[in-house]
């Protein structure tokens, strides 16, 4: 006998959302409405497609990283995305999601990952740039996310951004690094700066006046600030870095407003925001074909795994 | 020859299935094993390993259990499940639920 067998829905419904006011956690085994549900499988997913994705720009620089050391450095960064992948699919099992059927989701083009992961890696500055900018938005995106309602979630992000901290500074670094080497080193890290900003501040999503669903996401505290507090929040933070950097990003019309006291900047174009979303991006089809390619690639491993296991769980039953 | 398992012709083939493992780590020496999430593997062995890569990259961990979780029994974890309404009014388990006069002393 338990008690949700009995427990009239408006009653689990009201419990629900006294456990959402007092800021506590929904875990997995509870009763949530079949929204909240639907629509965290859908944020989680698109999460964990970010990051297996988001392996791709820096893995392809992998084999031609200039040193050692920092070969090591963006192969443990490499190996990180993955991790992410890996713990947010974990969250969305709890919610009854299939792993497989996500990623034949991501393979079919069903269910979306980060635009930002569309543009290509033309330097090893873009590393550098990467790190910063790309990472340095994830990371003003995923911090209120280690508050979100849903426990597994919040576990999940609390891991990642730990790890994310790792990824800025390494891309900071190296950028540091080339900004105190050649004029065509410094060239370098003005260009890539160039061709990521914008794409990075894209990265926060749609203006709030065009963001139908972040009332609600809101309310269910799966979202805690609008996608133009983050944009500003990261806006604001990158102005000093880049200055530091002796970078200049690319807007003419990025200046601090003190009355505001908050950096205005310049207009984005939703439009090519809108291209890349719907697949119109420089690197779109390849993230999706390489990402196919290594499944089936895999599909004869993942078989002989359970071949093999298969045959040393009858032997193990015969001895 | 066998012939079961073995994909016939040009029919859809099965999808290979790894099992989900839930993976506990003990993050040093005098602490309890904690649960840290889930993953897929084919076998124990291999769920040991992945949980090595995928949980402990940083020294996170000095041992590591993973356990099917098809074979853990849960309670349900709604804090108003009756369940753990025997232990809600035994407040006599507490040790602050005895008076004891102030000048006795090491009680």
């Amino acid at each position: 006998m338990t008690a949700t067998a009995v427990t009239p829905e408006t009653e689990l419904q009201r419990h629900f959302e006294d456990t959402i006011e007092h800021d506590r956690r929904i875990e997995p085994r509870d009763w949530m409405p079949e929204a909240y549900r639907k629509s965290l499988v859908r944020q989680i997913a698109q999460h964990a497609h970010s990051e297996i994705i988001g392996m791709q720009p820096e893995g392809k620089w992998l084999t031609r990283a200039p040193s050692l050391r920092r070969k090591a450095i963006l192969l443990a960064k490499v190996q990180d995305e993955a991790g992410h992948g890996m713990y947010l699919y974990s969250a969305a099992e709890t919610l009854g999601a299939d792993r497989a059927d996500l990623t034949q989701l991501l393979i079919d083009g069903k269910q979306k990952y980060s635009s930002i992961f569309n543009y290509p890696t033309l330097t090893f500055a873009d590393v550098g740039v990467i790190g910063w900018l790309v990472d340095g938005a994830a990371i003003v995106n995923q911090v209120p996310l280690c508050r979100s309602s849903f426990g597994p979630y919040a576990r999940a992000m609390v891991r990642i951004c730990k790890e994310e901290s790792f990824h800025q500074r390494q891309g900071y670094e190296l950028l540091a690094h080339l900004m105190g080497g050649t004029p065509a080193q410094r060239a370098m890290v003005q260009d890539a700066t160039n061709r990521w900003w914008w794409p990075s501040l894209m990265m926060f999503g749609p203006p709030d006046a065009d963001s139908p669903n972040t009332q609600q996401s809101m309310a269910w505290r799966i979202k805690r600030h609008t996608n133009d507090e983050l944009r500003q929040r990261f806006v604001d933070m990158s102005v000093p870095q880049a200055e530091a950097l002796g970078v200049t990003l690319p807007d003419p019309a990025l200046r601090w407003n003190s009355e505001r006291e908050h950096h205005d900047f310049g207009e984005i174009d939703w439009m090519e925001f809108k291209r890349v979303v719907s697949g119109q991006g420089p690197c779109n089809a390849e993230r999706i074909a390489h990402r196919k390619a290594a499944h089936d690639d895999g599909e004869w491993v993942r078989e002989a795994a359970v071949a093999y296991a298969a045959k040393q769980a009858a032997r193990g039953a015969a001895a | 020859m066998p012939t079961e398992g073995v994909p016939a012709g040009t029919e859809p083939r099965q999808r290979s299935v790894w099992p989900l493992y839930e993976v506990f780590v003990r993050g040093k020496r005098g602490l309890n094993h904690v649960h840290v999430g889930s993953l897929h593997a084919a076998d124990s062995e291999m769920a040991l390993h992945h949980a090595r890569d995928l949980y402990t990259r940083r020294n996170e961990g000095v041992s590591i259990w993973v356990v099917l979780a098809t074979s853990i029994a849960a309670s349900s974890p709604d804090e108003k499940d009756p369940f753990f309404a025997p232990s809600g009014d035994k407040v006599y388990r507490h040790p602050t639920f005895y008076s004891i006069p102030d000048d006795v002393p090491y009680i």
